[in-house]
């Protein structure tokens, strides 16, 4: 029998859930392996029975922690996929801030009527088993977790810094033409895509586990870079991680 | 006349982008509820952008929607752009429009294909299609993947560009890439035909419905405009972009979740019908051919119809694409150093940057201190514009369809929302009410 798989979202922008979209002619050879029982991005059919949850976006309130121990519960396996999920991600821009003055700013008297918290990744709230890195996610990346979930493997994740690869793509390096780069301290896997289009790497992978904070700070002085304009960078996309450390 | 009571409550509706609930209840064939509201977890992202520099924000605010990435992207360069007095060359503004075209082309067939289709054909989802209509949902996904394609090409990305950056772009493709997308967009047309047909032998099962509502979208003197305009109301005119908060007039009303806008009327409706109503006089000509398919003309007000302005906008962006291709090619496509970082004077100012996307009119509204540090944001997209229209659409066509068996209302009422083509994690402010 097809093992069911169920996708789910919580705070994000549903772009990882169009990557599977996206995944065109190799989503209807996917298909063939597994049976879609959930998907409301696509389909009206709805089933609270399936073997693997694939959860996209970031928690940010109370009431949705119900529905992540729910879906827990019925999954045999929980994949987060999307930076949203994975490590909070640009969501958690706004841990910087004062609540109340971010729902004021946004919503003014009526802010009030809000329940929301600080952004956090899935894991934060439930134990996930495999992680789909990026924003968006890669649609490769996708597939590889999926066949490697499919054969009972658990999928690897890179250990290493985006600069790994980008430095094996030979783009001349970012700090090198003026600009701060989070490639050193991001988890690669990517290909260092953004960095081969001609911008920097903005960390949307997450922190690697072991940063090396000594090269880190090398780097700033070398390229004469503040201690300030890191932690502006580190916080676009490692808020949660960071507050996590 | 039969005394129907039955509550429809379509808690988190399928097939739309973002979470949105239909909650009806009628007692003896007299409607005491119907409500359209959205339950979206709020994400802030106005106020995320404060105290952020002014070469993040795109970056940032692309994350608001992941379909309609690249028009984010563009709303908020010309936003800062204008805030700096930032000027872009003529050939970055062809490449903008291209990458543009194909998000709407993306966004639209992915709403025809998997979204709509399905409910014309009677099926939950396009998955059953794939084993009872083979032929045609590959023509759909390889429309789907040229339009990738394209995107890829233009922004380095099919999501979450990384080759738009303010004064321009990072990097360009070549005339030889350039060229083959021409190819592929060419190749598409019999394809593109083949489903207009498809849909045109399925368009009776479109509810036969008409509201009269104001329909506002930019609008251009050479162009069908979709990079550039002024606003443009059907009642009351056209008015500088800049002018953009009169038109919208956001307001949140107790009983639903989420910010509405008015302006003339009491609801107005942005998106596909309403640009092609506006501006259906420069749409391509083989786009004018496939409106005529459907008997679709100014001004339409039947809400179903949406979904066919939006193929009739797939052909125009095909057309239209491979003209601005011929016309880089008979410029001579300019080279630009690699990682091209353009030269940028940064400056304190306010700016507006309004772009259509897929679902209607975009607004990103920036102000940026003397260091180009964000102070103040606003981001109005085409969903919060249309909620209220669809509100009341749905308020409408109940009464017609109230002695219908529920199944064929349920149905009736999510396929009005779905012809709006919802995004509503776009929503960037969401109001969260308590609903009893």
């Amino acid at each position: 029998m097809k093992p069911k798989v169920a996708f789910f979202d919580f705070a994000g922008c549903e772009g990882d859930q169009l990557q599977v979209a996206n995944l065109e002619e190799d989503l209807l050879t996917l298909l063939g392996q597994v049976e879609v029982v959930t998907f409301r991005e696509v389909m009206k059919e709805q089933s609270e029975n399936y073997d693997i949850a694939f959860v996209e976006g970031s928690c940010t309130r109370l009431q949705d922690e119900d529905r992540l121990k729910q879906i827990r519960k019925n999954a045999k396996l929980v994949v987060a996929i999307g930076s949203c999920a994975t490590i909070g991600g640009i969501n958690s821009l706004r841990n910087y801030k004062d609540l109340d003055g971010v729902k004021k700013t946004v919503y003014g008297e009526n802010a009030k009527l809000f329940d929301s918290y600080a952004a956090r990744a899935i894991d934060a709230v439930i134990p996930v088993d495999a992680y789909v890195h990026g924003c968006p996610i890669d649609r490769e990346d996708f597939l590889h977790v999926v066949k490697s979930l499919l054969q009972g493997k658990k999928p690897e994740t890179p250990t290493y810094p985006v600069c790994v690869e980008c430095k094996k793509n030979e783009n001349v390096c970012a700090f090198e033409r003026g600009q701060y780069c989070v490639g050193t301290v991001t988890r690669a896997g990517c290909n260092s895509c953004c960095v081969n289009e001609g911008t920097i790497c903005w960390g949307c992978r997450g922190l690697i586990d072991n940063p090396n904070e000594n090269s880190e700070k090398e780097v700033l002085i070398k390229y004469g870079q503040t201690v300030d304009s890191a932690i502006d960078k580190f916080r676009l996309y490692f808020g949660w991680q960071e507050a996590k450390r | 006349m039969k005394e129907t009571s039955f509550e429809v409550n379509v808690h988190h509706i399928t097939r739309v982008e973002g979470h949105g609930n239909i909650n009806v209840d009628v007692k003896n064939g007299v409607v005491e509820k119907c409500e359209w509201s959205i339950p979206e977890a709020p994400r802030f992202f106005e106020a995320m952008v404060v105290g952020r520099s002014w070469n993040e924000l795109h970056h940032i605010t692309s994350r608001i929607c992941g379909i309609c990435s690249i028009g984010h992207t563009l709303a908020s360069l010309k936003a800062t752009e204008s805030a700096m007095g930032i000027a872009i060359s003529e050939q970055d503004l062809k490449l903008r429009k291209l990458a543009l075209h194909a998000e709407n082309l993306q966004s639209h067939i992915l709403h025809l294909g998997f979204l709509v289709l399905p409910d014309l054909m009677g099926v939950g989802s396009v998955i059953p299609l794939a084993s009872t209509n083979l032929p045609e949902v590959k023509i759909v996904l390889q429309l789907h993947r040229t339009a990738n394609e394209m995107s890829n090409l233009l922004c380095g990305r099919t999501t979450h560009p990384q080759r738009l950056i303010p004064g321009g772009f990072s990097k360009i493709p070549s005339m030889n890439e350039l060229a083959a997308i021409r190819k592929k967009l060419q190749d598409s047309i019999p394809n593109i035909q083949a489903v207009a047909q498809l849909i045109q032998s399925l368009a009776g099962k479109l509810p036969n419905f008409t509201r009269e509502t104001e329909f506002i979208s930019l609008s251009h003197p050479s162009e069908y405009a979709l990079y550039d305009g002024k606003l443009l109301s059907s009642d009351t005119g056209e008015a500088p972009v800049k002018e953009y908060l009169s038109y919208t007039n956001e307001y949140v009303i107790p009983q639903s979740t989420a910010k509405w806008a008015k302006h003339k009327r009491d609801s107005y409706m942005v998106g596909a019908l309403a640009r092609l109503n506006n501006n259906y006089k420069k749409l391509s000509p083989m786009a004018q051919k496939t409106a005529e398919m459907f008997n679709l003309q100014p001004m339409c007000h039947n809400p179903f119809m949406n979904s066919i302005a939006q193929l009739v906008e797939v052909v125009d962006s095909v057309e239209d694409s491979i003209g601005i291709i011929n016309e880089l090619e008979a410029a001579g496509l300019k080279s630009q150093p690699d990682y091209n970082k353009p030269d940028i004077k940064v400056k304190a100012g306010s700016g507006v940057g309004a772009v259509e996307v897929p679902r209607g009119i975009l607004f990103h509204d920036y102000t940026y201190n003397d260091r180009g540090v964000c102070t103040k944001a606003n981001c109005i997209i085409p969903t919060n514009q249309n909620h209220g229209n669809i509100q009341l659409d749905m308020k409408a066509i109940l009464p017609q369809i109230v002695n219908k068996p529920q199944k064929e209302i349920e149905l009736t009422l999510e396929m009005l929302v779905r012809a709006y083509d919802p995004c509503i994690s776009c929503s960037t402010h969401v109001v969260k009410v308590n609903l009893t």
